[in-house]
């Protein structure tokens, strides 16, 4: 065992062969990201007969390490609407911190009103979700992509329930329930049974919508490694945005890990 | 021959204070063609006279649509309002493809406000020739501005820039408290009438010399409210208004005392 202080942290040379020291080249074309370190996982979210809720869990992990478990991945932007961030973490930092130069400066421009008493701003969520778009695929045609997947939740111009996604490519669409990334293929078939169309969705109540992202939630900390039983979830309507941001996965059923077979240490 | 010696540009202040460059470009102001603009809760509207160069040429237009909810009204170069233009109209397009939705119009006076004041400070560059009243309808309601060639904006209920300017806006700030309730057709009369009082004596507004440009809110068929697009009338289209506030017809009115009688 090598222990001298250089050596440190470093894999053990007799068991992964010399360190391939070429990816600390300092010289060479220039790099942009290529690929994600730090992750959040999947956001899910659902549209109801008055807003949306949308939810992602608090853990921040670093390859299959649970790295960070006290990081936020929604973030409300002007009291109106709620940005669920899947993806690299340090570029949702970098997003968090451009939203709030948008929003200071979208404030400026509004003075209070009988129509709009706090000085918030006019700029909605379907604005913001376009806006977001642009920026995305601007950066994709940087060759220097923003890795990450964005849910928007919020209300539209005609103050009807908005949801919408866009990815590091700047590829966007809408649907009455949006999950990225696990979720994509483990949340979005439950949220189909409630709310396949936007008929449907506009028959949910608050408390169901709720009730369904809650049980997704639950689902995807089962099936999905890189998940956590912290969460936040977000409710949107006319009134504002509720936020909660320490909620735990509640009556949690781990029975049907006993029927699970091929992965562990037992011999079928 | 000089009037003095600090006016030979826009970045030298005059001892006292002053920045002749840009105190010239406001008298430009003044020797364009009168427009008034007036804004109630619902709409604003803008009216303005029109001139011709000679009997022979056609009418100057003054009004111009710079964007579905958004236009302007111009006293002063017409070819430095046309850069004006073209940039306002690019920006409220680029804002529409960015973030989907009409340029709020405080953030657009803005822009142009900024854009104008650069050329009254650095050497080589001349202020803009022209003012402009900027009228426009955003999530906040109608709204209406002042522009000036020193870059300074203001918004107002109601106003008016160009030659004997002044008469119109002595009507508009008689009849201040009336505009906020108006309607639609009121307003557009309210404007037409503080335009016919800086009129030259012997000139009345015709067909071809008066322009009116109308946005502001209204009720669609299903009870919600939509924006009416941003548009210039003129020729036979103002016919109707013009007969609205003719001489004749407003004599059994109480403000027959502000009338002119014909020597």
């Amino acid at each position: 065992m090598d222990h001298r202080p250089q050596a440190w942290g470093r894999p053990r040379d007799d068991i992964y062969g010399a360190y391939d020291g070429s990816y600390l080249q300092t010289s060479g074309p220039k790099q942009s990201t290529q690929a994600p370190v730090v992750t959040g996982t999947s956001v899910v979210a659902l549209k109801f007969k008055d807003g949306v809720v949308i939810a992602a869990d608090n853990l921040a992990s670093y390859g299959s390490l649970a790295r960070f478990t006290n990081v936020k991945r929604l973030r409300v932007f002007l009291d109106s609407s709620v940005v669920g961030f899947g993806g690299d973490v340090s570029d949702m930092q970098y997003l968090d911190r451009h939203l709030n130069e948008l929003a200071i400066d979208e404030s400026y421009e509004t003075t209070p009103s009988a129509d709009h008493p706090s000085p918030g701003g006019t700029l909605n969520a379907a604005n913001l979700h376009k806006y977001l778009q642009k920026l995305m695929y601007k950066r994709r045609n940087d060759f220097d992509p923003l890795w990450n997947q964005i849910l928007v939740a919020g209300l539209d111009s005609g103050s009807k329930p908005f949801l919408a996604s866009v990815d590091l490519r700047g590829t966007a669409f809408s649907s009455p329930s949006l999950a990225s990334g696990f979720g994509a293929a483990l949340a979005q078939p439950i949220m189909r049974k409630y709310a396949a169309t936007e008929e449907d969705a506009a028959r949910l109540s608050r408390d169901e919508a709720v009730q369904v992202v809650k049980e997704c939630m639950k689902v995807l900390y089962y099936r999905d490694a890189r998940s956590m039983d912290k969460y936040s979830i977000a409710v949107v309507t006319k009134d504002g945005v509720e936020l909660k941001e320490d909620e735990q996965l509640e009556k949690q059923s781990w029975a049907f890990a006993e029927r699970i077979r091929g992965y562990g240490t037992q011999t079928v | 021959m000089f009037r003095n010696n600090y006016d030979n540009d826009s970045v030298t202040f005059s001892p006292q204070g002053r920045i002749f460059q840009v105190e010239y470009a406001a008298e430009a102001v003044k020797q364009g063609s009168v427009v008034v603009g007036i804004t109630s809760k619902k709409h604003v509207v803008l009216v303005a006279l029109k001139r011709n160069a000679e009997e022979l040429s056609s009418y100057q237009k003054k009004i111009f649509a710079i964007d579905e909810h958004a236009g302007i009204a111009i006293a002063g170069l017409t070819s430095d309002a046309r850069v004006l233009s073209n940039f306002m109209k690019q920006q409220c397009l680029g804002h529409r493809l960015t973030y989907g939705r009409d340029l709020p119009v405080r953030m657009l006076v803005d822009m142009i406000g900024a854009k104008a004041q650069q050329n009254t400070q650095q050497y080589g560059k001349r202020p803009y020739g022209v003012g402009l009243l900027i009228a426009g309808v955003d999530e906040q309601g109608p709204h209406l501005f002042e522009f000036q060639p020193s870059g300074m904006t203001e918004e107002m209920v109601a106003f008016a820039i160009g030659a004997r300017s002044q008469m119109a806006r002595t009507y508009l700030e008689k009849n201040l408290e009336l505009f906020a309730d108006c309607s639609r057709e009121e307003l557009i009369a309210h404007g037409l009438k503080a335009l016919k009082e800086s009129l030259v004596q012997d000139r009345e507004l015709t067909i071809e010399n008066t322009s009116v440009g109308v946005t502001g809110f209204s009720k669609a068929d299903d009870g919600s409210t939509k924006v009416e697009q941003f548009k210039v009338f003129d020729g036979q289209e103002v016919n109707a208004w013009i007969e609205g506030v003719a001489d004749d017809k407003e004599a059994p009115a109480a403000e027959g005392e502000s009338m002119e009688v014909d020597g």
